[in-house]
């Protein structure tokens, strides 16, 4: 599907919103080589948000939905959190699901969507932050996992529990002091990425959102093999800037720090063999294209 | 049992589901006004009345008209474009049903989360919902009899709706005609008086 479904009845041209008008003109729908450059021009990815000012969140959002090869055919599963005030706003079919039960929602939704639409691709991606994913959400985030269900989990790890004013989560750092973790951690950051990898997950990368062009092929390829092979997960690093104390300009910063060679979001992936093949496979076929439509 | 009268507005904060008083769906042929079941024929032409005594009558088009996703989709908005010319009725859209933060703008379009906000706004007093599914439909239906005057009458592609104050069902093209038919008609004989 490209953008034929969002066409405005003739009559009502006239009468739409603006921003319905610009989805239909100018979205990316429909686009092989939408990506990253789009942010800025096209109005599904650049649509006002509710999070605070400065807020990596946002930012990462936008990366991930350029990103997407084909948002048409795309559902999102949220939770509750501060991603899920993003998602009233985003041109993405989504899903708002009880806090934690995103991989089981999504598990259901995807095998629907394999019944209901067995000669398309539809694809399922998840979209929620540690707390969701790591603590309240864990059972089911590993349960789909080890079932091997074809959808790709994108983890916002902030370290905390932004939403509800700064509670300790399973992905803050030890030793960590939260508004309302006066105490500080006690125990490491769950070394989550390694439990994906021996959970069965075919793809596994750990980045921050600083790079525009890094996250977009990571998550193209996260959800390309989530497609072809068996269950994806990404985890972004998108500081709440709110709860440790940075300004609005100071986040971009803040995750080129925690990249930098030795720290916690230095960007790490993992890839299975039979995924490694799928990429290569893609990746041979797409130069044969260019060299053979270079030629004629 | 008499059927729990389905009245304009204001009702309050929580107006009871007309379902949970009791009210059922009008059968096949049939449709509602104010609760009372009536002949569908009877359904259409009062709502034909209603849009030609109201001061602002609107039609709410909903997603499965607003866009041309079929070819039903494409014939109904063709009908509604023609109810809305013979009756100088407004057309405001309903384009989806996202809660949009932190508000809508109520000249442009009407958000089934808070419709009072675009019927306060234009001072609506009669409305027409098509298009709509029915969840939304439900829900915005009870919010505008709960806070604010305004009639709606629910033309519903499925079963109708109890929670409007007039209802007519298994809508199609050729159902709207009739409404523009009958306005018409009614147009034409009030310039005699
Ligand atoms: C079942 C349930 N338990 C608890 C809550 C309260 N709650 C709302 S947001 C939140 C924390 C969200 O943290 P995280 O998933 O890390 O997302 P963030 O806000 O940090 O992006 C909690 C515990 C809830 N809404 N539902
Ligand atoms: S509280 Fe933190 S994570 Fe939530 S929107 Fe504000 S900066 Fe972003
Ligand atoms: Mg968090």
């Amino acid at each position: 599907m490209g953008r034929e479904k969002i066409q405005i009845n003739e009559e009502f041209w006239d009468i739409m919103p603006d921003d319905y008008k610009d989805l239909v003109n100018h979205s990316t729908y429909g686009k092989t080589d939408r990506g990253w450059k789009d942010v800025g021009s096209s109005t599904e990815l650049i649509a006002e948000h509710s999070l605070c000012a400065g807020c990596p969140e946002s930012i990462a959002f936008r990366h991930i939905m350029a990103s997407m090869p084909s948002p048409e055919d795309t559902v999102m599963v949220g939770s509750t959190g501060c991603t899920s005030l993003v998602f009233p706003m985003v041109a993405v079919h989504n899903i708002h699901s009880l806090f934690g039960n995103q991989n089981a929602v999504a598990t259901g939704l995807k095998r629907a969507l394999n019944v209901r639409f067995p000669n398309k691709n539809k694809d399922v991606i998840v979209l929620a932050g540690d707390g969701a994913t790591v603590d309240i959400g864990l059972d089911m985030t590993l349960q789909s996992w080890f079932r091997g269900e074809r959808f790709t989990t994108i983890c916002f790890d902030n370290e905390l529990y932004a939403n509800t004013g700064g509670q300790e989560s399973g992905l803050m750092q030890k030793g960590f002091v939260a508004k309302m973790a006066p105490v500080g951690k006690k125990f490491e950051k769950v070394r989550l990425p390694e439990i994906a990898r021996e959970s069965g997950c075919a793809y596994v990368a750990v980045l921050t959102t600083s790079k525009p062009s890094l996250v977009e092929r990571v998550v193209r390829q996260a959800v390309l093999i989530a497609r072809e092979i068996g269950p994806t997960y990404l985890q972004i690093y998108t500081p709440c800037i709110l709860e440790i104390g940075k300004q609005s300009m100071e986040g971009l910063q803040e995750m080129r720090d925690a990249e930098a060679a030795g720290e916690r979001f230095k960007f790490r992936e993992f890839i299975t063999p039979e995924a490694q093949a799928f990429i290569d496979d893609m990746a041979a076929k797409k130069k044969a294209e260019k060299l053979a439509s270079a030629a004629n | 049992m008499n059927p729990y009268s389905v009245l304009r507005g204001p009702e309050g904060f929580l107006p009871p589901a007309a379902a949970l008083a009791g009210n059922i769906l009008p059968e096949t042929g049939q449709g509602h006004i104010e609760g009372q079941i009536v002949s569908e024929e009877e359904a259409i032409e009062e709502a034909a009345r209603k849009f030609v005594s109201a001061k602002v009558p609107t039609i709410f088009p909903g997603p499965l008209v607003l866009w041309g996703w079929n070819e039903k989709a494409i014939r109904t908005a063709e009908a509604v474009e023609r109810l809305s010319v013979a009756g100088g009725i407004n057309i405001i859209p309903m384009p989806d049903y996202r809660p949009k933060y932190p508000k809508i703008d109520p000249e442009a379009e009407i958000n089934p989360n808070h419709p009072n906000l675009t019927i306060w706004h234009n001072k609506i007093d009669v409305c027409m919902f098509v298009g709509v599914h029915c969840h939304y439909a439900n829900l915005s239906l009870k919010i505008i009899r709960g806070g604010t005057a305004c009639f709606t009458m629910a033309f519903c592609a499925h079963a109708g709706h109890e929670d409007a104050n007039l209802t007519v069902r298994d809508i199609l093209p050729e159902k709207i005609d009739r409404v523009t038919e009958i306005v018409k008609k009614l147009k034409l004989n009030s310039k005699k008086f």
